[in-house]
């Protein structure tokens, strides 16, 4: 278990970077707790597998140093770090058995035997794994092999952390739910430091307890689920998490007022925005109210999808999304109201403060 | 319009899909969802002609097709790995079926370029495949498909392998753009989530049988048994064994769950009761919703929803609640089932009584 | 890839089939014909039934080569399957080295029997050969044409130079499709090197060996062209392998009935061999 610290890192895969965009991932400096369980989460290219692969010491930094628990290991090796990761796509060693799969990082470092079969019982056990403890790997399901690529990382009680990469892409819906759901436990139970790589904001925020959002090699917002969801730092962020995403619509600012076309929206803040930067609101669709009163809409297509409706609709010339409950009616002549604790201001894109 | 009448697939004694009957109109989308290995994809290379049936006829708006070969067919299909001629450029991929139909150049450009008008290619058309991002290069595996303007489309999980969002952006089009064709669409997926935002009608698939087919909102809120109401159900369908006697669900002669009125004709006797997860809610629901209590085991947050897997008796159960609720483990609450929406099953599997 | 219908296909291996059917079918149904008939000429056949192929069993000539050629078999197999799985282990896996290595490795592929044959046979002369005189001149004395163990280390030598190739660049493909999570989950769970070979590239590499295995032990089972141009057959019959014997027998001594019978023996031979290897390498796969 180790407090990492990300010390001015930046990293370019050529030789000789000359501008900020040859940067695959640009500046990052941050301090991560012990025992916390952190989600970098981005589209694909957004650098957060380098990112990940300097933790693991797979790639060195172009620049900067990583740190565990205070201790440089910039140039240590993947070894040498004591860390898990889990892939992808199950890594597992086909001839040999469950048991054997799960014993070997324990054997390559000569741990005593009798230690071993407690520590991969322990790990079979939690992994329910048990029938196949005797059977070669091969022929496994795609998710109990996942199962052995877990165990295989939290078979070692002294690991500094654990990097997971993507582990539930090929698994099935209704096994990702137990198999996340186990992971949460574990890192619950032990502490393990963790961090964790996916472009599925679900499996993010439902895995963190701190998300990092990352945008073209770089992190937009670090944040708890519940910061990212009600104020997300970057329009990005608006739009990437939440499913549909932010409505983000331009505005004009004048005071604590946002005028969106002939829409006159009341803040209960006073937003503080420079001269001439380009001014946005973003309101969430979870947090427009349809009914009968506020300001006029036209409704272009109702989507039940099952636990809610998700209601595509012109507002003031601009396509905006409403999510409605399961049992909300839709009225005939639609108005919507926004949930003014929930209305973000963005200038040039990014979240603005109150006037001081 | 295609018609499978008693199909069946048998591979080397094993059978991989049951008799089945299935009839798709033109200018409908189909989702067919099911699990890994539930026959989604043998079902499509029979639909396509890829394989031949061990009984059973295919016909085509009336004509048996059985044993025509694909060639003879006018299907086009899409898969889950982007399939793109790697040393064509993007047009020349697009124009791929029409120039191997011999159609004049004249119509090819145009066909080409409405095509990636629609999908967004345009820029991109002097590019080769695998310079382009996962997305792009799927969409020109789409776009492919739309210029063969063939009867028959087919796609296999054409979104797993792309990022979450890019899913969502194609998702929201990949309707519009197949309504205007008139053919039939066949889109194959493991998630639940996906059907419903896609709409149309849904076959869910277990186990090579399919197990219910109608609109998809309807599946999901009616499923004729517990396989598809499983199948059909992200997170997972929450589920226990009770005993109906009279008004009431009793486990082990202690009333649960007051029987609601659609369920009132169900005889009395032993059946599974089944509920999706934002029917279980800390609040009383509408005057309607019987309490129960439960042991809490691990909460996910989603930012606006949080996840609560909880135990009651045997049964294992997700909570889906709005807003945060960061709930210790082991710890016992009270929440209320809304009754309006319970599901039951009869011994045999089959959903009995009403729905709401 | 998909499976698809298509009657043109047929069309397509039609000359093959033609072909195989002139240069192999035809000529092998004439061997057996002339293995059960004895002939003296004028086209006239008398029966001989099983005669030949008792008299070839019988014959010490027959069990000496058979046993030179499995000693010599099992000899190129234990150099060169280890020697080419270590020479893939260590060739680069991307850069220019690739293409590089590769060429060089495909070069001796190239070269026709009959010239490698030549070449070494000029190669490995005491008097003109530059092998031949550098080992000479260490003070080893060395003569393929006289000393029999001379012989056979030319020609082990020789085949490995060629055929090593083969194997390296079969496992080299096998290598190469490892994905690269396989070597860093290795380094994670502190493989050893040793490790990594036994429990991930071995058993990634199992299907390509169990090919560069069968076709280095029928190649080599049937070698004639070096043997005949290095050393002919000798000294004495010390490098006479049963293909070697099979023509001696045929053109030299217009034994026909003998030949047709050894010729056939020697098919099923190789034929029970690779079916008996392909048979243990794949069960055990399967067990694995």
């Amino acid at each position: 278990m180790a407090r990492i610290d990300l010390d001015h890192i930046r990293h370019a895969y050529g030789a000789k970077p000359k501008s900020e965009a040859d940067y695959a991932l640009k500046e990052v400096h941050h301090e991560w707790n012990d025992g916390g369980a952190y989600a970098l989460l981005g589209p694909s290219g957004c650098g957060k597998t380098t990112l990940l692969n300097i933790i693991s010491g797979l790639i060195n930094p172009s620049e900067g140093r990583i740190l565990f628990d205070g201790t440089d290991v910039t140039h240590l090796t993947t070894q040498q770090r004591n860390i898990a990761q889990v892939f992808q796509f199950p890594v597992i060693y086909d001839t040999m058995t469950v048991y054997d799969n799960l014993a070997f990082p324990l054997r390559n470092r000569r741990v005593p035997e009798a230690e071993v079969d407690r520590r991969v019982k322990e790990i079979i056990e939690m992994t329910g794994l048990g029938g196949w403890a005797k059977k070669t790997a091969r022929g496994l399901t795609a998710d109990q092999k996942q199962k052995i690529s877990l165990g295989r990382g939290l078979v070692r009680s002294d690991v500094s952390a654990i990097l997971f990469d993507e582990p539930l892409t090929v698994i099935d819906p209704e096994m990702k739910w137990v198999l996340r759901s186990q992971i949460k436990r574990l890192h619950k139970q032990f502490g393990f430091t963790m961090v964790y790589v996916t472009h599925d904001q679900t499996e993010a925020l439902t895995f963190a307890d701190k998300v990092v959002v990352m945008y073209d090699g770089q992190i937009v917002q670090i944040g708890t689920p519940a910061e990212l969801f009600e104020r997300p730092r970057h329009t990005f962020v608006g739009y990437f998490i939440g499913s549909p995403g932010m409505n983000v619509l331009p505005a004009e600012i004048d005071g604590a007022r946002a005028a969106i076309g002939d829409q006159s929206i009341g803040l209960n803040f006073q937003p503080k925005i420079e001269a001439g930067a380009k001014t946005e609101l973003g309101i969430r669709p979870e947090f427009i109210s349809l009914g009968r009163e506020g300001m006029p809409v036209a409704i272009t297509k109702v989507e039940d999808i099952g636990r809610h409706k998700i209601v595509r609709a012109r507002f003031a010339d601009r396509l905006i999304s409403i999510v409605v409950d399961e049992d909300g009616e839709i009225p005939a002549e639609p108005r919507v109201t926004f949930d003014p604790k929930a209305i973000n201001i963005y200038a040039d894109s990014w979240r603005v403060g109150e006037e001081a | 319009m295609l018609e499978m009448k008693n199909i069946s697939k048998v591979v080397g004694g094993e059978t991989h899909i049951h008799p089945t009957d299935l009839a798709l109109e033109r200018g409908s989308l189909n989702v067919l969802l099911g699990p890994t290995l539930s026959g989604k994809t043998s079902l499509m290379r029979l639909m396509a002609g890829l394989d031949k049936p061990a009984s059973g006829s295919i016909h085509f708006d009336g004509a048996d097709v059985t044993g025509l070969p694909v060639q003879k067919r006018s299907v086009a299909m899409v898969y889950q790995q982007f399939i793109n001629y790697p040393a064509m450029t993007v047009y020349e991929n697009i124009a791929s079926p029409m120039r191997i139909r011999g159609a004049d150049s004249a119509a090819i450009d145009r066909e080409v370029r409405k095509a990636a008008d629609l999908l967004k290619l345009a820029p991109y058309l002097d590019r080769t495949p695998l310079n382009l991002s996962g997305g792009q290069q799927q969409r020109t595996a789409l776009a492919r498909a739309i210029v063969k303007n063939a009867d028959l489309v087919l796609l296999d999980e054409p979104l797993a392998n792309l990022d979450y969002k890019l899913r969502e952006e194609l998702r929201e089009e990949l309707p519009k753009i197949f309504a205007a064709s008139g053919a039939i669409f066949v889109y194959a997926t493991t998630e639940p989530s996906e059907a419903l935002l896609l709409g149309g009608n849904t076959a869910t698939l277990s186990e090579g049988r399919i197990t219910q087919f109608g609109r998809t909102i309807d599946v999901y809120r009616r499923p004729v048994d517990i396989v598809t109401a499983r199948t059909f159900a992200d997170p997972p369908l929450n589920t226990i064994g009770l005993v109906k006697a009279g008004s009431h669900f009793t486990l082990e002669g202690k009333p649960v769950l007051s029987v609601p009125a659609h369920l009132a004709a169900v005889a009395d006797g032993p059946c599974t009761v089944a509920f999706q997860p934002h029917h279980l809610s800390f609040d009383r629901p509408n005057g309607s919703g019987d309490p129960l209590t439960v042991k809490t085991a691990i909460s996910e947050i989603t930012g606006s929803e949080s996840f609560i897997h909880v135990g009651f008796a045997d049964a294992r159960w997700v909570m889906l609640a709005p807003g945060i609720h960061d709930i210790e483990p082991d710890a016992t609450l009270e929440v209320f089932v809304d009754t309006r929406h319970l599901m039951a099953f009869g011994p045999d599997g089959r959903a009995v009584g009403g729905t709401a | 890839m998909e499976k698809t219908w298509n009657n043109k296909a047929w069309f397509m291996v039609l000359p093959v089939l033609v072909l195989v059917a002139f240069s192999a079918v035809i000529p092998l149904m004439t061997v057996v014909n002339y293995s059960v008939q004895d002939t003296f000429g004028n086209n006239e056949f008398f029966w001989a039934g099983t005669d030949w192929f008792l008299e070839v069993l019988e014959s010490d000539r027959f069990w000496d080569a058979l046993t030179r050629n499995l000693i010599f078999s099992a000899i190129i197999l234990a150099i060169e399957i280890p020697l080419g799985i270590v020479i893939a282990l260590n060739m680069p896996k991307k850069g220019i080295g690739v293409p590089i290595c590769l060429v060089l490795m495909a070069l001796p592929l190239l070269i026709p029997w009959n010239v490698v044959g030549t070449i070494w046979q000029v190669f490995g002369r005491v008097d003109i050969g530059l092998l031949g005189r550098a080992v000479a001149s260490l003070g080893i004395n060395y003569n393929y044409v006289q000393n029999p163990i001379d012989a056979w280390v030319t020609l082990i030598i020789m085949d490995v130079w060629h055929w090593t190739s083969l194997v390296v660049l079969l496992c080299y493909a096998g290598l190469v499709s490892i994905p690269d999570a396989y070597y860093q989950a290795a380094k994670i769970d502190g493989a050893s090197r040793w490790s990594v070979f036994r429990y991930i590239q071995l058993p990634k590499m199992k299907r390509v060996l169990l090919i560069a295995f069968l076709l280095r032990f029928m190649d080599s089972f049937m070698i004639y062209t070096e043997p005949f141009v290095v050393t002919g057959g000798g000294p004495g019959n010390s490098t006479t392998f049963l293909s070697i014997d099979l023509v001696k027998m045929a053109i030299g001594q217009f034994d026909l009935g003998p030949a047709a019978a050894l010729s056939i023996i020697y098919f099923l031979i190789i034929l029970l061999l690779s079916w008996i290897f392909y048979t243990v390498m794949t069960t055990s796969d399967a067990q694995g």
